[in-house]
Parts: C-alpha cells; sequence; structure tokens
C-alpha cells in the first residue's frame, strides 16, 4: 500500500508539469483554437538561459527568476513574430507556423549553439528525500506538487475574479461576440501567450532541475506531454488540461514501475493505446468543451 | 438629429449582393424597425453597421463621423452596440460575468453602478448573478443579452431578431422591454421578422425585400398598409 501513495505521489510531481505546459497549450487553443506546437521551444529556450547562467557562476535561486521570465518573454515574442500575422487564417495555416516556429528554434540553437547536449548542475536537494509515515517522498515532487498547486490557484483567481481573465475566458468561448462587446482581440491574445508563458516557466524549472542539461529539442518531450494531457482533458478546457497532465503522470508512473522490467520501454506505447481508448468511449476527452467550462 | 446614416450600402457574399443600395437613417431618441422576410438582407446590412461585414460600397456615419469597416469593438467604444442574433451570450460565464463583459470598456466604478442599474431594470438577473447564462430559459438569455449591450451604455443600440425563437409570451416581454427602453429615451435599430409587433413599437420603420428597402415610413403608416405584410412580410 505505501508502495503505491509513493508512485500516486511521483506519479503527480511529474504530472504536475505536464499541467502547466498542458494549461499553456490549453489557454492558446481557448484564445485562437491553435494547437501551438511552438509552446515547447519555451523550455528549450530557458534550458539554454540556464545553461549560461550556471556557467557563469549564477545559482538556482537567480536562475528560477530568470527561467520564468524568458519564457514568458519568449511566448509573448513568438506570437509578436509569428502568430500576430497569421490571425485570421485557417486554422491549419496557424498550426503550420507553430511547426515553423519550433524548427526554427531548433535550427538556431543547432547553428549557433551546439546540436549536442550542454549539462549543467542540478540543485543539490532534488534527489533529496522525506519520509512521512513510513513513505519515501521526494523533495522535488513534494515541491512540484506544491508549486503547481499555488499557480493553479493563481490562475484560477486570475481567471475568475479580474477582467482579463473574463474577457480571455469570454473570447475562448466565442471570439466574435467578445469583440462585440469590446473586448480587444490583441489584448486579449498577447494576455493568453503571457499566462501560458508564464505557467510553461514554471513547468519549464522543474523539467530542467530534473534533466541537468540542455539541448535543442529539450522542450520537444515536455511539449508532446503536455498536448497528451491537454488531449486527454479536452482541448480548451482549464480544468482538463490540468486533471488530463496530473492523469497523465499517474499512469506513466504506474506503468513504469508495475510492467514486467521487459516491457518496460513499451511504456509510451501502453500510454498512447489507454489514451486511444479513451477516446473511443469519450472522442472529446475527459471534459467536453462546450458543455463545461471553457478556459 | 441623425444618429446613424447609411448611404448606398451594399453588401457582397461573394458575387452575390445579400444588401443593395441600403439608404437608412436613425435618429437620436427613436425606435427604427428594420422588417422583412427571411433572407431579405436585414441581418446582412446589421452586419455591415456593426462591423461585422465589410460593405462593398456605401458609407455607414454614426454620430457625424464616416465608420464604413469599422472594427466591432471600436464602434462599441464610440458608442454603437449589438444585440447579436442567437444572443450570443457566453454561456459557461455567469450572468454576471456576462454584464462585466458587456462593460468591460468602462472604468470599474461605473461598470458597477451600471450592473446594479441593469439588476434594477431586469429583476430576474439579479436572483440569477451567479448561474451561469447557459442555464437561462430563452426569455431570460434574451434579457440578458440586451442589458449586457445597454452595459456599454452605448448611443445606439442594434438588435437582431431579439423575438426569434421565443414563445409568444416570451416575445411579449421582449416587446415590452423595447417599448420600456424607448420610453426611457434609447435610440434602437430593431431587424425583427415579427412585423405587426415591430410597427408598433416603433417610429418608423423600413421594410427589406431582396435585399433592397423596398418601404419606409412611420409604424403607423405602415400597419395601414396590408399589402406589404402579405407581399413582403407574409406574416401579420
Amino acid at each position: 500500500m505505501s508502495e503505491l501513495i509513493q508512485q500516486l505521489f511521483d506519479g503527480l510531481g511529474r504530472g504536475s508539469e505536464y499541467a502547466l505546459i498542458a494549461l499553456g497549450i490549453a489557454v492558446i487553443f481557448g484564445v485562437m483554437h491553435l494547437v501551438n506546437f511552438a509552446h515547447g521551444e519555451l523550455i528549450t529556450v530557458s534550458a539554454y538561459v540556464t545553461y549560461f547562467m550556471f556557467n557563469n557562476d549564477l545559482n538556482w535561486w537567480l536562475i528560477i527568476p530568470a527561467v520564468v521570465l524568458t519564457a514568458s518573454a519568449t511566448s509573448v515574442a513568438i506570437e509578436f513574430v509569428a502568430f500576430r500575422w497569421v490571425r485570421g487564417a485557417t486554422d491549419f495555416t496557424q498550426m503550420l507556423t507553430s511547426f515553423g516556429v519550433h524548427f526554427a528554434v531548433q535550427a538556431i540553437f543547432i547553428m549557433y549553439v551546439s546540436a549536442s547536449f550542454k549539462s549543467y548542475d542540478r540543485p543539490g536537494w532534488i534527489a533529496n528525500t522525506v519520509t512521512v509515515g513510513g513513505i519515501r517522498l521526494e523533495v522535488i515532487d513534494l515541491v512540484t506538487i506544491g508549486v503547481t498547486v499555488a499557480a493553479l490557484l493563481g490562475t484560477a483567481a486570475l481567471l475568475r475574479r479580474t477582467m482579463f481573465g473574463i474577457s480571455l475566458r469570454a473570447a475562448a468561448a466565442d471570439f466574435d461576440a467578445a469583440r462585440l462587446m469590446g473586448v480587444r482581440s490583441d489584448r486579449v491574445i498577447r494576455g493568453a501567450f503571457l499566462l501560458a508563458g508564464v505557467l510553461a516557466g514554471i513547468a519549464a524549472v522543474f523539467v530542467l532541475m530534473r534533466t541537468g542539461r540542455a539541448s535543442p529539442t529539450a522542450g520537444l518531450t515536455p511539449l508532446l506531454k503536455g498536448v497528451l494531457a491537454a488531449l486527454i482533458g479536452g482541448l480548451g478546457s482549464l480544468s482538463g488540461a490540468v486533471i488530463g497532465g496530473l492523469a497523465l503522470g499517474i499512469v506513466e508512473v504506474l506503468l513504469i514501475a508495475r510492467l514486467p522490467a521487459a516491457w518496460v520501454g513499451l511504456t509510451n506505447g501502453f500510454v498512447f493505446m489507454l489514451i486511444a481508448l479513451l477516446f473511443v468511449f469519450r472522442p472529446g476527452g475527459l471534459i467536453t468543451v462546450g458543455k463545461a467550462e471553457r478556459v | 438629429m441623425s444618429l446613424l446614416e447609411t448611404e448606398n450600402l451594399t453588401v457582397k457574399y461573394g458575387a452575390i449582393a445579400a444588401a443593395r443600395d441600403v439608404s437608412i437613417e436613425v435618429r437620436t431618441g427613436e425606435v427604427v424597425g428594420l422588417i422583412g422576410p427571411n433572407g431579405a438582407g436585414k441581418t446582412t446590412t446589421l452586419g455591415a453597421i456593426s462591423g461585422l461585414l465589410k460593405p462593398a460600397q456605401g458609407t455607414v456615419r454614426f454620430n457625424g463621423q464616416v465608420t464604413t469597416g469599422w472594427a466591432p469593438d471600436k464602434l462599441l467604444r464610440h458608442g454603437l452596440a449589438l444585440v447579436p442574433e442567437h444572443r450570443r451570450l457566453f454561456t459557461d460565464l455567469t450572468v454576471l460575468e456576462n454584464l462585466k463583459i458587456g462593460g468591460v470598456t468602462a472604468k470599474a466604478s461605473e461598470r458597477e453602478e451600471r450592473i446594479q442599474n441593469a439588476f434594477e431594470l431586469f429583476g430576474v438577473l439579479k436572483t440569477k448573478a451567479r448561474t451561469p447564462a447557459g442555464y437561462l430559459s430563452g426569455g431570460e438569455a434574451q434579457q440578458l443579452a440586451i442589458a449586457r449591450a445597454l452595459m456599454s451604455d452605448a448611443r445606439l443600440v442594434l438588435m437582431d431578431e431579439p423575438s426569434l425563437g421565443l414563445a409568444p409570451a416570451l416575445v411579449d416581454v421582449v416587446f415590452d422591454l423595447i417599448e420600456s427602453l424607448a420610453a426611457a429615451g434609447r435610440t434602437l435599430l430593431v431587424v425583427e421578422q415579427n412585423a405587426t409587433r415591430m410597427l408598433r413599437a416603433a417610429d418608423r420603420a423600413y421594410v427589406m425585400r431582396s435585399g433592397e428597402i423596398a418601404a419606409s415610413g412611420t409604424g403607423a403608416e405602415l400597419l395601414n398598409r396590408p399589402d406589404l405584410f402579405e407581399e413582403f412580410v407574409g406574416r401579420s
């Protein structure tokens, strides 16, 4: 039993990262109907900022705010440089644009930095554990879960209690109707990218602490997990993205822990099978947008 | 004084002109109806006035400025609000949040004051302030759509088929509301298929047929021309 609780806790820690990334994807999808495949680049850029700050003898306490700022600024910059020019274009054009940004950022780091991994020291406490009631918990999981809960509560308050948040939710539900009410589309879209960037920045801190290395593809796996989590939850649904992220993290950890050793390499395959099964019964994901809330 | 004027307004969908040479006028304090059968071009005309559609030719002049092709949010900031067809409420947002969005251009203190005014005018909305708009009945939803448009404190409110899809009793509620807004001095341009009710509520009206203005006059004058109803509206 204690083993299961420990695994669930590990899953929640991992799933928290996915939830934060998925939440950003859901926010942008809600406003623009765009699955933003450039979202992972926020983590890639943050990874190199981490690497360069380490090389300049700066510690994690300075790197953490720098990563959140970097991801936020990068998100807004991507909107300004790429997406604002294709606003009003078809969903397909916007999705191709997001692929273009994804490959362009990768190419820039390959050409001007290196195609290989760049390692940096992970924080000393990352491997620490605490024992609660006979259950051994990793400190990084505790911190990730705690910070994620705080970030989600902050996001919920922003979306429900501020005019920006209400405008964002209205625009996500019916963009044209929101404009008819006087909501400024530019501000809402830029705000959505900023919010997604802050959430990705918080996730990036934990992703980068765990991996301890930067590479041109550093954001690829987190992006895929975030997109999967958003799909599981129901694209465009805020709570769905969070539930999808946590569910994905828990399922991954349980599969890794419980599959026979020879099958552990097939974990992702099993995850995709389970997702396919979910879509057979709930094609719109766990929370169907339109009937439930949307961003 | 003329608050809104369109001059030879033509709107096309591809090669087809859904509205042709539409020239109408709304004066401050008037309730003006735009009536006609399905496909007459009423909603298209309203779309061009409210910035949802770009006219192929002609001009729209609102409050003394040429506003042809202006975006809806810009028009709203200049005092022109629209209650769209099918209401287009934000169904997952609460009644209160819908009203707040309606007053998004106002300062926070003004917005709060207008919300209280809306609750006085539409009592049912106050009791359902925390209810998601998707859970309202048709009549309540229409009241919310109108209250939301009034939140902007617009000088001119455009209404697109406010009685569409409502039960007869609720149609009465909507027209009573239009009449009470008119009595309060609001300027309204209302697109309606329910010609008789609209003409009773309107100071003046335009009748559209096949994309063109076919007749115009005071509500009373047009009510005395049943030939118009049978030919153009087919409903009285």
